[in-house]
């Protein structure tokens, strides 16, 4: 360990910038995808050759049960940008799927807007 | 590590349905309050959006109290049975982030524009947008103490909104209150929907 090493605890801030976990990549692989698009697991097995970061297996372990992509961003704590690219790798490794939400393709329909309506009411 | 035992996506699991609903408004209009009121509110961290020079163009004019901006995007959830979940997402009115309403809008149940009475030009931009684009939204008035409580008509007149256009009043750090206020988009949103027989899904 170099002379100069020191701990960094949380307080200190991000010591990575956010981007250099996605290698310098801005735009992600593949499909977009939507903000509440669902993420799961596949229950494939990681490739002994890929290349994960710890967030790479953090994001992996939140979508085992169903989760939005913006949940995962929010609970991971990294910028939404940065949570895509990680989503895409996962994807393209087949790890994980993301489907669209399934009120984006059809708008919301009226029996679901009563029922957003009842669920607000009973709040 | 091996993942065995978790059913395959695609399978017979409930499919999880997420409803947006946007809240938009300028700076210190009381987006967060009205999210953290009404939801479980998350951080959502965007992109770092503002230079130190868009800081500074940030009018905070008739803002007494917020001495800082928020850059993160609002984020709520509400989740109202265990496969329908409301997601919230409070976006700053200016046009610089118009790149992130444009995804936002996308499927969106509606949209509400928050409003202070002080400053009801920081909603126009707001009020544009939901109008071109065809996205059903209601106008909230968030009353601020001491803010002078304007009739609702006096509001549609100054915003030249249409007559079927809901204008509420509202209280943002009133649950109760928000809650009213995505109740009338809603309800909006419901009573302008054309009588169609709902969609079934495709059985791929």
């Amino acid at each position: 360990m170099p002379d100069d090493e020191r701990w960094i605890d949380a307080d200190a801030g991000p010591v990575v910038r956010p981007y250099a976990l996605t290698r310098g990549r801005t735009r992600h692989t593949g499909d977009s995808f939507d903000l509440v698009a669902t993420v799961v697991t596949t229950g494939m097995r990681i490739p002994d050759s890929s290349f994960l970061a710890p967030e790479h297996l953090n994001v992996l372990q939140l979508a085992h049960a169903p989760t939005t992509v913006v949940d995962i961003a929010s609970d991971v704590d990294l910028p939404l940008g940065v949570v895509r690219i990680l989503l895409a790798d996962l994807r393209e490794l087949g790890l994980i799927v993301i489907r669209a939400p399934v009120t984006m393709a059809e708008r919301v329909d009226k029996n679901t807007l009563m029922e957003v309506l009842n669920g607000l009411r009973g709040l | 590590m091996a993942y065995a035992g978790f059913e395959y996506p695609g399978g017979t699991a409930r499919q999880h349905r997420a409803i947006k609903i946007l809240l938009a408004g300028g700076f210190g209009v009381g987006k967060t309050t009205l999210v953290g009121a009404v939801s479980e509110i998350k951080p959502l961290r965007t992109e770092e959006l503002l230079t130190e020079g868009s800081l500074r163009s940030d009018s905070t004019v008739g803002v007494e109290q917020k001495t800082t901006t928020t850059v993160a995007m609002d984020f709520g959830r509400i989740s109202l049975r265990s496969d329908l979940v409301l997601y919230l997402f409070g976006t700053p009115g200016q046009q610089r982030f118009w790149f992130m309403w444009d995804e936002l809008a996308i499927g969106a149940l509606g949209a509400v524009v928050l409003a202070d009475t002080r400053r009801l030009a920081d909603s126009f931009p707001a009020i544009d947008y939901f109008e071109r684009r065809d996205i059903p939204f209601i106008v909230a008035l968030n009353n601020f103490d001491g803010a002078r409580r304007y009739d609702a008509e006096d509001v549609r007149a100054a915003l030249d909104l249409d007559p079927g256009l809901p204008i509420v009043h509202c209280d943002a750090r009133s649950r109760d209150s928000s809650k009213q206020v995505l109740i009338a988009l809603v309800q909006h949103v419901l009573s302008s929907s054309p009588d169609e027989v709902p969609m079934t899904r495709q059985v791929l």
